[in-house]
């Protein structure tokens, strides 16, 4: 891991985060810096932070001057004092077989009281993802719900003419590459259970979907009929996948085996039907349909069936995402012209636009369903952004270098 | 650099093969690439291992047959799927090259502009594509000899936001493999 640890290290700043808008309600706390971290090859309570900020649930109070670790009894008052009601202090030692122990400890500085603690042993290319750890425990202390900090991401990067899939932790850091190629890469999909990315490869001069082991790099051919393959959506049991083929003429949806087979058509329409996501029963699959003369967002029973048109306003209404607790729809929506990110709430159908941008792209929801990643553009590049629910706190995730685009966020991690 | 070094590391420590390629209804090529560890060991500690990542590189290797000596490209209107009458005598010339020779294979790409989404955009190549195909068809070339495929707007010929620009992309190309 070393050389591609330290490169990576050496071109990532830490991302940028935009707070708009008023009526926030943030958390306020302090990370102190973990003792020993400067020695270590991750600066932990930055990272820690930066998590923090992102989830837009927590504001930081600067921890300046601190000397603290995980025994250390705080100066309560003193920390009321700057504000903070939080405390996260720890420390980083180096072992003797060159893996890193690191511990730290929460403190509700307003009660004075100890939130608990933990450690881990890890190797130095594991420490982010220890810091990631920490930064859940934090959020899942102070806001009762489970962080998706230690998740994984995956995003396609197009660099002159490369294209490059890659797996990185969910703050876009930490990039490995699952697959670099001459032609372009589309529409990469996590499988549930973490293990498998789904995606559409151009490599053989057509579209055509791959499924494809991250860990061994094992790849299989899942979808190479006549005609175009493409728009992997994974069941949420991990057996089907959903995808747009156009074997019979035009664009439908089909289902077919994750291990591969003859694929079962499950829409019949002379128009296009593209973008298939399944609902996390699995009951429904939502996706992108002309039928009614623009793109538009229906919702039809998984296995086929009478569709109901989800989207109403506007006239270009594509790239739908669910989240996982299924209260919520991201998609893209074409409002004068531009292309901007918006979610609807399902139970009452209200939509609201979430970015100012003008050439968003393919929404996926954390596995907390309370953080959005998706494409726009940034200063003249793609670039990808989470963004809260409410649209309120960004942040640009820099991962790559060149234009990065097409995210897609992994589920929670087996611990 | 970080790239020439990333491919450097891949060489070093290159794994063999790892790909299971099942074929279905058209041959490709097998593009199966080859995985390589570029961390040596994948190692992971005590409660927070984290699952490593095998890099896959494909090369781009690519023969193209022999094809008529007339225009290969389509374009088509904004928002349109239609064949406009300036192109019918593409289509004628290539229609007649390819019922000269029963064992010629040509496939139709797709193309759109650069707007909207990816997905989207790839089911609007595919139906210029087809539009192509239905074409060739109506003047007597076999189906089996022609494939419809999209790419969307994976690959644009003009980079620019201007009309012009958007206006060469929207196109089919007729290939010859």
């Amino acid at each position: 891991m070393g050389v591609l640890w330290m490169m990576s290290s050496s071109t990532h700043a830490q991302f940028r985060i935009e707070v708009s808008g008023v009526g926030l309600t943030q958390l306020p706390i302090s990370v102190a810096p973990f003792r020993g971290q400067d020695a270590a090859p991750q600066k932990i309570s930055t990272i820690i932070l930066a998590d923090l900020e992102r989830s837009g649930q927590f504001r930081p109070v600067d921890s300046s001057g601190q000397v603290l670790d995980e025994l250390s009894r705080p100066d309560v008052a003193a920390w009321r004092q700057k504000g903070a009601d939080s405390l996260v202090s720890g420390s980083v030692t180096r072992l003797a077989d060159g893996r890193f122990d690191v511990r730290f400890r929460l403190w509700d500085v307003v009660r004075s009281q100890d939130l608990g603690g933990q450690s881990f042993v890890v190797t130095p290319a594991d420490l982010r993802m220890a810091s990631h750890r920490i930064a859940d425990y934090v959020f899942e202390k102070l806001t009762g719900e489970k962080g998706a900090f230690s998740t994984r991401i995956t995003y396609v990067t197009k660099v002159a003419q490369r294209y490059q899939l890659w797996v990185s932790d969910a703050d876009g850091e930490n990039s490995q590459s699952a697959l670099a190629s001459p032609e372009p890469i589309i529409s990469p999909s996590w499988s549930p259970n973490g293990n498998h990315v789904a995606y559409v490869s151009f490599e053989s001069r057509k579209p055509v979907v791959y499924t494809h082991d991250v860990l061994s790099g094992k790849r299989r051919l899942i979808a190479n009929f006549r005609g175009s393959n493409s728009a992997p959506a994974w069941s949420p049991d991990g057996r089907t996948l959903a995808m747009t083929l156009s074997r019979d003429g035009g664009s439908q949806l089909y289902a077919i085996d994750a291990n591969g087979g003859e694929p079962r058509r499950l829409t019949q329409t002379s128009g296009i039907d593209t973008e298939p996501v399944y609902s996390s029963d699995g009951k429904s699959l939502f996706f992108v349909s002309d039928r009614g003369g623009a793109p538009q967002i229906y919702k039809m029973p998984s296995i086929g069936g009478s569709a109901e048109r989800v989207t109403f306003t506007g006239n270009y209404n594509i790239s739908p995402a669910l989240s996982p607790d299924g209260r919520w729809l991201a998609y893209v929506s074409r409002v004068s012209g531009a292309f901007k990110l918006h979610l609807m709430e399902l139970s009452s159908g209200v939509v609201t636009p979430l970015t100012d941008t003008g050439a968003d792209e393919n929404p996926s929801f954390a596995p907390n369903s309370r953080l959005i990643v998706y494409a726009t553009q940034y200063q003249g590049r793609e670039a990808l952004m989470t963004t809260t629910l409410d649209g309120k706190v960004k942040a640009r995730l820099n991962g790559q270098g060149g234009d990065i685009r097409e995210p897609d966020w992994g589920p929670f991690q087996k611990q | 650099m970080k790239r020439f070094l990333l491919v450097l590391v891949a060489g070093i420590l290159m794994v063999g093969c790892g790909s299971s390629v099942k074929l279905d209804d058209v041959p490709v090529e097998d593009k199966s690439g080859i995985a390589v560890n570029p961390s040596g060991a994948a190692g992971s500690g005590a409660g927070v291992a984290q699952s490593g990542v095998m890099p896959v590189e494909l090369d781009g290797s690519r023969t193209s047959a022999m094809a008529p000596n007339s225009p290969k490209i389509v374009f088509f209107d904004y928002d349109s799927y239609v064949i406009k009458p300036e192109f019918q005598s593409v289509i004628e010339s290539h229609a007649r090259f390819i019922n000269a020779d029963k064992a010629k294979k040509v496939v139709i790409e797709g193309h759109t502009d650069m707007s909207g989404g990816r997905e989207y955009n790839l089911a609007l190549g595919q139906k210029r594509a087809e539009a192509v195909r239905r074409a060739l068809s109506l003047l007597g070339v076999p189906e089996n000899q022609v494939e419809a495929v999209s790419f969307g707007k994976e690959k644009p010929t003009a980079l620019g936001s201007d009309e012009t620009s958007m206006s060469l992309n929207r196109r089919a190309e007729i290939a010859y493999r």
